[in-house]
């Protein structure tokens, strides 16, 4: 049983974004890299997935024990945050929201959850600096260490190096795919189809044309073959 | 100074006093707790446009002679503060633009109603106590400070419980939405509260400057912490202080209350944005 599985799924606001249904899933450990043109219905495609907006037609189905709250989501900066007064320790135990539930306080097991993660991002030295003070890049990782905390099994990242300089931007990518060979599945938006080829296992394609298949099939495909020289390397 | 404290001293006998700085300090603790939440949601004018909705509802109870005008303020005012946090998601009128629009058509229609049918004889008077407060904190009933005692426990106590949640939706909606958090549930308990603060403050300061009450500790103590928690705790500590130290400024000097108060919150204000930039905390 796949991690999720979505069948003649119909994404968008009210009016289909998409002209035809996606049908595609996401095994355990796998890397899933979503492409497609600025506007094609990438970020539409992942809310959906993460149930924040209502699916037109079709199913999403979570399977092997994951349940619809242990995703863990990386959301696209916003400008609310960039001057948020809150330390890194803070940012990552609300990570914990999702298990704590009607509980009010984080309790001991998940304060410690936070840390590990924090360690494992490798910012356990800003543990308790500002989040407003930390450059694009370990910003970045804060919310990733933020998504660990609701889950060890999958990650959905809505492109996760938007803004950042190539030398962070790299790290990041490596950081996803020492995760990802730690056994967390990934699923994340990309311009940078290279970046696609280098790391994925599979690849979607959204837009007027569809593609699901491994990475070395989308090479290989026309669709591919047209996308990627003149897509490659662009933000 | 002997003389100050003497004549302190003199005036705190009275109960109206004690009532006024019981009142003012349980206002300004209450305010400074969601104003670092509204600042943060870029929601700071939403005090300004709900005091004005409390300005309006307020000239209706009075033409309408209702004993207690709480019963009428409060209601209006919550379900504006629900209507307009809820416009803020998908509505034709944006944000801030939708406040801007409900904050002077209330303020309008309010002064209309009270022009058209009002029976004081001192109208302006009436306008300004209610826009400015002058003088409404002195003449607190018993019944008064104890509803505002009341419901200034409930808000912190809100608050605490739910202090985690609060700092989630406000930091992240869409994290907090993928993980489950019923987003709009607090949205909706920071509107009612934030209603609710208003109405209460608006006996202190009036309606006009209330939005001082609740931008200004949470802006000064976001130039000296990093951390949610002691912006948190210090924007209520400069909050109360800023009231205290108005209030008693307000009765030894006799100007009026709420002007003082907001003179005082600024002048921290600029206090607190010195120290920040001499220590560079937020570079």
């Amino acid at each position: 049983m796949s991690l999720i599985k979505c069948t003649e799924l119909m994404i968008g606001y009210n009016m289909p974004i998409l002209s035809q249904a996606l049908d595609f899933s996401v095994e355990e450990g796998d890397y899933l890299t979503i492409v497609g043109e600025n506007g094609a219905g990438k970020s539409t495609l992942m809310k959906t997935m993460l149930r924040l907006i209502p699916a037109l037609s079709g199913n999403i189905e979570f399977g092997d024990g994951l349940s619809a709250n242990e995703i863990g989501y990386l959301p696209q900066q916003t400008i609310v945050q960039r001057d948020f007064p809150a330390s890194v320790r803070e940012v990552v135990v609300s990570g914990c929201q999702g298990t704590a539930g009607f509980r009010p306080f984080y309790n001991e097991e998940e304060k410690k959850l936070a840390e590990k993660n924090i360690k494992r991002m490798g910012m356990e030295e800003y543990i308790n600096q500002s989040y407003r003070n930390l450059s694009g890049g370990q910003q970045q990782r804060v919310l990733l260490a933020r998504a660990l905390c609701a889950t060890g099994k999958l990650l959905l990242l809505d492109e996760p190096v938007a803004g950042l300089d190539p030398g962070a931007m790299k790290d990041l990518y490596e950081l996803i795919q020492r995760l990802n060979k730690e056994g967390v599945a990934i699923i994340m938006i990309s311009h940078d189809v290279q970046v696609a080829f280098q790391y994925a296992k599979h690849i979607l394609h959204v837009g007027e044309d569809m593609f699901f298949g491994t990475a070395k099939e989308y090479m290989e495909s026309e669709m591919g073959r047209r996308f990627a020289p003149g897509k490659g390397g662009e933000q | 100074m002997g003389d100050m404290i003497e004549k302190l001293q003199y005036y705190l006998q009275y109960p109206f006093v004690q009532y006024a700085l019981i009142v003012g300090v349980l206002i300004a603790l209450c305010s400074s707790l969601l104003g670092v939440t509204l600042v943060l949601k870029r929601f700071s004018f939403i005090g300004d446009g709900l005091s004005h909705v409390a300005f309006g509802a307020l000239a209706i109870a009075s033409v309408l002679k209702v004993q207690n005008s709480m019963f009428v303020v409060m209601p209006i005012t919550i379900v504006s503060a629900v209507l307009l946090l809820r416009t803020g998601q998908n509505a034709q009128v944006k944000g801030d633009a939708a406040i801007a629009m409900l904050s002077v058509s209330a303020l309008a229609l309010g002064y209309l109603i009270m022009n058209l049918f009002s029976t004081s004889s001192n109208l302006s008077g009436d306008v300004c106590t209610t826009l400015f407060g002058s003088t409404s904190i002195l003449t607190l009933t018993v019944g008064e400070v104890w509803l505002c005692v009341i419901l200034s426990v409930v808000i912190v106590i809100i608050f605490i419980v739910f202090y985690n949640k609060i700092f989630a939706v406000t930091f992240d909606e869409s994290f907090a939405k993928a993980v489950g958090t019923n987003v709009n549930r607090y949205n909706l308990l920071i509107a009612v509260t934030i209603a609710v603060i208003i109405v209460l403050a608006m006996n202190l300061v009036g309606s006009l400057l209330i939005s001082a009450l609740i931008i200004f500790p949470a802006l000064s103590a976001m130039r000296l912490f990093n951390s949610f928690k002691s912006v948190t705790i210090f924007s209520a500590v400069f909050s109360v202080v800023c009231a205290l130290l108005g209030m008693v400024t307000a009765i030894l000097a006799g100007t009026p209350v709420g002007s003082t108060i907001v003179a005082i919150d600024g002048a921290a204000f600029l206090v607190c944005s010195i120290i920040g930039i001499c220590k560079g905390v937020n570079k």
